[in-house]
Order: structure tokens, then C-alpha cells, then sequence
């Protein structure tokens, strides 16, 4: 009997749960593509990009919130090999930290929201501009709700001592969002002129 | 093969404990409930779709709009094709997976049975939402089951309630229902089969689920993308799609059409794994290129993905575009043709049995070959142009989704029925159903064709008298639909009541699934998976297709005799 046919007949098959996951990010992820190529279809042939009195974004900030994010990415990946080591002390406080980066970018974005001459009905560029750092910006929360889950389940005495399915599952999903942003970055803030 | 499963005297396990018929209401993780589940779900809904039919077709029998309002009649319509899509043919089709996919490789449920019960309870949901729409002040969506701007983003009462965003919401369910059935399915193809059984040893069907399933996992989230953005537009005053506001009407239907032709492809894949599975076994002879059948599958999930815009054609796109889909819906009807070869292939000097299935199978393929022929003519630009957005769109759209989809669900329903239910549809019931179906459809579907080509459009009301000849002898056939599906539900009923108990095994064919018991146990191997060791449709080879296939049979038929 191999290991894939030997399942229990109720409940979930745990080996299978990172498959799911892959399977479910490949799909997530035209979401964003079709957002994306939206985008571009719509900038490309606007007359008018920009709304009147608004003359264009500020990258300064944006920028640093993609250092903290892209340097994220590296805290749940030591966080991991922590855990690989069964150093469960150490996966704790990498993954504290990175969550920390992830709200500290998420409010890195809500100043930015704050501070903007435009709203979401401000023509297509409004629009989008909203529409893509907001449906990014979700993702970002709900990798940090995750990964606070998985630092609870932590806590569970033995729970992780073979390695943990939802953690890397959850460092898969930020290191997506991760370059989800980086994609978002250079489409939104770097490519300003039409 | 363990020596105990050798003198097991009870195998397979015999049935667990609740097999009360309640299970069928309530939250249930067993794929085969939840199969059964989706199957009855559809069809409520299929009866709510055809009673829109009937009356769309009662309008259309007299020139005059006289039957219901005109603005009444733009509901219908729409409503007529979102059921009949998102609530009949997406669901029915979950429901075979549901029942099939499992036995057929030889797992014991789904790769995740909890997620699979939410994905099916979901539909009744958003069916509830989507009917509940028919009460809301403006009444439904009435902007066609595509929804296109900037009529879909019309909202004359201005309530925020609206039949648009209802119809809106629940398209969206409906999307997370079919992702979340998705990555179920193809995780549990991916991971779960029997052992021995490789690619290349695997049904057809599960072929046809595997490509329709990656369809679903593309394309599906660039529709959500597309009716978020709408929702936006008609909710809460961005203009994506609004020319006044720099937005652009054409883009939803790149993103609207990404989706829904593969969804085509989603509803017609499964089919023609159920055309490959079914032939075989009425003809007595083996799939006839096997894995040519297979790999087609992915060679129309790569083509589909790249023909959209033909749906298109004149809302203003580039000449070089219109060449280019032109050209790649022309080629997908190679490997379609493939698969028709193949199925003639195992056909010819086959020793054919024409049971209730068969004569759907055969059918279907008839209707799907007309469908093919009018597609090509339809993806030809000038024929396109000439068409578009009249009756012939509709008849070749009918042809392909009543006429054969809707004929191969039937199919597979009649085949697989004592498989599930441990009992065995009544075969006069069945042929009748099958006569009235096929008459049925043609008379109902063929005139839309020269209607079409004298020019009439689709979804109006009233028309000119000069249409009248053709759309009598439709709405006539489309009545005979209406009563087709009396002796469907009679013999469904009444068989599953009180039919002749089923054997496991009652056509003779050959499958992991025809191993099993009928109906199968809660887990159905169980810790006994049988090994493969051949290839799927060995009819006339005597080749066995597991290990110890006599002894499983003989343990079975033991079975069946202490009964």
C-alpha cells in the first residue's frame, strides 16, 4: 500500500493540503494579472490619464514600504529554517517580526491613502489606482491574520514537531504577495508617464 | 495484495451505519452524497431554467409581444441562461465529478471533503439570491446572462439593491464555489490515484475533468476581476467601463469572454470523456486511440484559452486580432476532430447494444457535430459579422450545450444511475425519454438557424411576420422538451424507490468504479485499493485491469447472492 491510497476515510488528507494551496495561489494569481492587464489596457489609450490638479504619485514611500516588504519576505524564510532546526524560540521571533513589517507596510499604505489629492471615483485613474493597491493591500491583512493563526498553533505543545503544512503555506502566500507588490510597484509608481 | 484481504469473507467492508435517506439534507462529506446533492440541486434548478424556456418560446410563437412585458421578457432571457449555466450545468457536472472521480481512480473521498461540502452549499445560496432577485423592485438582471456594460450598469431606480447586483453577487459565488470544487478535483486526480495507475492508465473522463478543472483555475479569476470592477462601476461610481469617464465597455468583454469560453470548454470536456467512457462499453471494443483522446483534452484547454475575442468580432477590434482569433478557432477543431475520429474509430464493427445511454451518446455526438460544422462557419469573420447577435448564434450555442452536453449528462446519468443508487432505471422509460429529447432539440434548435440567416436578433420580443413559419415549429419543439423531462423524472423517482436491485457490475464494463459494490461503502476500496496493471477499456482483450480481478469479482458476486 503506498502512502497515497492508505488515507483515512473521513476528514482531511493533511498531505495533500500544500498541493491545494499551490493549486489555489496559481489561480489567485490571475486575479492579479487581469487587474494588471486591465491597467495597462486602460492607461495605454486614456487621453487624460491623470485627474485635473493631480500630477502624479509620490514614490518616496511607496519605496520604503517596498523595502519592508521585500525584506519580509527574508524574515519568514529565517523563520522557517528556525523551524526546519527545531529552534522554536527562534521561528517565533522571525515570525513576529515579520509580521511586524507586514503591518507596519500595511500602515505605510493607509498614511499614503490618507495623504492623496484623488478618491476612487476620480476617473480610471482613481479607479485602478485604488482598486490595485486596495485588493493587494487585503492580501497583505490577510497574510498577517495567518500568520498570527499559525503563532497560536505554535503554542501547542508538540503540535509542530514534524514541521507544520500551514506554516509553509503561509510563507508561500507572503512571499506571492511579495512579488505581487513588486510587479504593482513598478506598474503604478514607476511607469507614471503615459 | 495483503493474505487477509485474500480471505477477507466480508470484503469489500460492508456498508457503515448511516445510510438513512436523510443524509441527502443535511452537511455531509462524502463525496457521493455530496454527488447526489449537486445532481438533484441542478435539476430543481433546470426545472426553474425550463419553465423559463417555455415561456420565452410561448412569447415567440406569435409575432406579436404578447404574451408578457417586454421588459418582463429581457428578465426571462437572462435569467433562462444564468440558470441554466451557473445553477444547471456547472453544478450537474460537479455532481458527476463528485460521484466519478473517486471511484474511477480508486480513492476513498475527495482530497478535501469539508471543502467540498462548502463548495456545494453554496450553490443553493446563491440560487436562492439569484431567485430572489425576481422580488426586488426593477426586477432581475435584465442585461443578458453576459451582463455587458453600459447597459449592466444601468441603474434606473436607483435602489442599491438592484437585480444587476444580485445577479452580480451571485456570480461570484458561484465563482468561489467552482475554485474551491477545483482545487479539490485536481488535487485529489493529482495525488490520489490507485496504485499502478499512471497518467497513461487513467479513464478518459478523469482526463476531461483534469483539463476542465485547469480551465476553471485560469479563467474563472479573470471573470471575478471583470465583475468586481463592474459592481464597482454600478455600485459605488468608479467608470472603469464608462466611456464618459475614460473607461473602456470593451474591456469587460475581454475579461467576460476569458472566462466564458473555456467555460464552454468546462461544460463540453467532461462530456466528451463521458462519449469516451460510454462507446467503449456499448460497442464491446477499446477506446480507439487512447492516449491521442487524453492529450486532445490539453490541446483544447491550450487553444481555448486564446479564441475569446471571436465572441466579439464587432465591437470594434483591431482587424489583426479578428485574423488572429479567427485562425485559432479554427484550429481547436482539429483536436476536436480527433476525438470524433476516435469515437467513430471504436464505434465501427463494434457489437453495439443500443440501451437508453448509448442512443443519448450517439445522439449527443450527432448534435455535436452539426454544432461543430455551424461553429467553424460561425468563427469565420464575415460569416460572423454577418450573424452576429442573431438566431444562429443562439441555435449553434443550443446545439452545443442541449444538444450535446445536456444529451451526454443524460447519458452518464442513465449509466452510472445503478452505480449510486443500487438500483436500475426502467429502459422503456429511458428510449422515450431519449425520443422526445432528440426530436425535441432539433425541432426546437434546427430553426434557429435559418432564422438567423434571414437576419432575425436574438432576445426581442415581438418580430416580423416573415419569421413566423420557423418560430412556430421551434417553440413547438421546445414544448417537446418541456415534456421530455416527465418520463426523465418518473424513471428517476420511481426507479430509485422501487427498481430492480442493481448488480455491481449491470453493463458489463470494465473500471475501478465497476468493482466496487453498488451502491459503493462510505470509503469505497477502503484499505483494499486494487493495483492497476493495464490500461482503462480492454473490451474483447480479456486483459484484466487490476490484480487479483477475479477474486474480486467472485467475492462480489458472492455478495450479491446472499443478499
Amino acid at each position: 500500500m503506498t502512502a497515497t491510497t492508505g488515507q483515512p476515510a473521513t476528514g482531511e488528507h493533511p498531505n495533500h493540503n500544500l498541493t491545494g494551496f499551490i493549486i489555489f495561489l496559481c489561480s489567485e494569481s490571475v486575479i492579479f494579472l487581469a487587474f494588471f492587464s486591465g491597467f495597462a489596457l486602460l492607461k495605454t489609450s486614456a487621453l487624460n490619464w491623470l485627474p485635473a490638479g493631480v500630477d502624479g504619485l509620490e514614490w518616496r514611500m511607496p519605496l520604503i514600504n517596498t523595502v519592508v516588504l521585500v525584506s519580509s519576505s527574508g524574515t519568514i524564510w529565517l523563520a522557517e529554517r528556525c523551524m526546519a532546526k527545531g529552534n522554536l524560540p527562534g521561528f517565533r521571533a522571525f515570525w513576529l517580526l515579520t509580521m511586524a513589517l507586514g503591518a507596519y507596510f500595511l500602515y505605510g499604505q493607509a498614511v499614503e491613502w490618507g495623504g492623496l489629492q484623488f478618491g476612487f471615483t476620480s476617473g480610471v485613474f482613481g479607479g485602478t489606482f485604488y482598486l490595485l493597491t486596495g485588493f493587494h493591500g487585503l492580501h497583505v491583512a490577510t497574510g498577517v491574520f495567518l500568520m498570527g493563526l499559525m503563532l497560536v498553533k505554535s503554542f501547542i505543545p508538540q503540535n509542530y514537531a514534524g514541521g507544520e503544512q500551514g506554516v509553509q503555506a503561509t510563507s508561500l502566500f507572503w512571499h506571492f504577495v511579495d512579488v505581487i507588490w513588486i510587479i504593482l510597484f513598478v506598474l503604478i509608481y514607476v511607469w507614471q508617464r503615459s | 495484495m495483503t493474505p487477509e484481504f485474500m480471505t477477507s469473507a466480508t470484503f469489500p467492508a460492508s456498508p457503515p451505519e448511516n445510510r438513512s435517506w436523510t443524509r441527502y439534507f443535511g452537511f455531509n462529506t462524502d463525496a457521493k452524497v455530496i454527488g447526489i446533492q449537486y445532481i438533484v440541486t441542478a435539476f430543481f434548478f433546470f426545472l426553474i431554467g425550463g419553465l423559463l424556456a417555455m415561456i420565452i418560446r410561448g412569447e415567440l410563437i406569435t409575432p406579436a409581444a404578447d404574451l408578457v412585458d417586454r421588459t418582463v421578457y429581457n428578465g426571462i432571457y437572462t435569467m433562462h441562461g444564468t440558470i441554466m449555466l451557473f445553477l444547471f450545468i456547472f453544478p450537474v457536472l460537479n455532481g458527476l465529478n463528485n460521484l466519478l472521480i473517486p471511484t474511477m481512480i480508486g480513492a476513498p473521498d475527495m482530497a478535501f471533503p469539508r471543502l467540498n461540502a462548502v463548495a456545494f452549499w453554496l450553490v443553493p445560496i446563491f440560487g436562492s439570491l439569484l431567485i430572489a432577485s425576481f422580488f426586488v423592485p426593477g426586477g432581475p438582471a435584465y442585461s443578458g446572462w453576459w451582463s455587458y456594460p453600459p447597459v449592466s450598469i444601468q441603474n434606473p431606480l436607483g435602489h442599491f439593491v438592484n437585480g444587476q447586483g444580485l445577479w452580480l453577487t451571485a456570480v461570484a459565488l458561484s465563482g468561489v464555489s467552482s475554485i474551491m470544487g477545483a482545487v479539490n478535483f485536481v488535487t485529489t486526480i493529482l495525488r490520489m490515484r490507485a496504485p499502478g495507475m499512471g497518467f497513461f492508465r487513467m479513464p478518459v473522463f478523469c482526463w476531461t475533468a483534469l483539463a476542465a478543472q485547469s480551465l476553471q483555475l485560469i479563467g474563472l479569476p479573470a471573470l471575478t476581476g471583470g465583475a468586481v470592477m463592474l459592481l464597482m462601476d454600478l455600485s459605488f461610481g468608479t467608470s472603469f467601463y464608462q466611456a464618459e469617464g475614460g473607461g473602456d465597455p470593451v474591456l469587460y468583454q475581454h475579461f467576460f469572454w476569458f472566462y466564458s469560453h473555456p467555460a464552454v470548454y468546462v461544460i463540453i470536456l467532461p462530456v466528451f470523456g463521458i462519449f469516451s467512457e460510454l462507446f467503449p462499453v456499448y460497442s464491446r471494443k477499446p477506446l480507439f486511440g487512447y492516449v491521442y483522446v487524453s492529450l486532445a483534452s490539453f490541446i483544447i484547454v491550450g487553444l481555448g484559452l486564446i479564441v475569446w475575442v471571436h465572441h466579439f468580432f464587432t465591437s470594434g477590434v483591431p482587424q489583426w486580432m479578428r485574423n488572429l482569433f479567427m485562425v485559432n478557432t479554427m484550429l481547436i477543431s482539429v483536436p476536436t476532430g480527433v476525438k470524433v475520429f476516435a469515437w467513430l474509430g471504436t464505434i465501427w464493427r463494434g457489437k453495439l447494444r443500443l440501451t437508453t445511454p448509448m442512443l443519448f451518446c450517439l445522439g449527443g455526438l450527432f448534435n455535436f457535430v452539426f454544432a461543430g460544422i455551424t461553429g467553424v462557419m460561425l468563427a469565420t469573420v464575415p460569416v460572423d459579422i454577418h450573424v452576429s447577435n442573431t438566431y444562429f448564434v443562439v441555435g449553434h450555442f443550443h446545439y452545443v450545450i442541449y444538444g450535446a452536453a445536456v444529451m451526454g449528462i443524460f447519458a452518464a446519468i442513465y449509466h452510472w444511475f445503478p452505480k449510486f443508487t443500487g438500483r436500475m432505471p426502467y429502459e422503456g422509460l429511458g428510449k422515450l425519454h431519449f425520443l422526445l429529447t432528440f426530436v425535441g432539440a432539433n425541432l426546437n434548435f434546427l430553426p434557429m438557424h435559418p432564422l438567423g440567416l434571414m437576419g432575425m436578433p436574438r432576445r426581442v420580443s415581438s418580430y416580423d411576420p416573415e419569421f413566423a413559419f420557423w418560430n412556430v415549429l421551434a417553440s413547438l419543439g421546445a414544448f417537446l422538451l418541456g415534456v421530455s423531462i416527465i418520463p426523465f423524472l418518473l424513471n428517476m423517482v420511481s426507479a430509485w424507490v422501487r427498481g430492480p436491485k442493481a448488480p455491481h457490475n449491470p453493463w458489463n464494463a470494465i473500471g475501478l468504479e465497476w468493482l466496487l459494490p453498488s451502491p459503493p461503502p462510505e470509503d469505497n476500496f477502503g484499505e483494499h485499493v486494487p493495483t492497476v496493471i493495464s490500461r482503462p477499456y480492454g473490451y474483447g482483450t480479456g486483459e484484466p485491469l487490476v490484480e487479483n480481478q477475479a477474486e474480486i469479482e467472485r467475492q462480489l458476486t458472492l455478495q450479491e447472492a446472499s443478499a
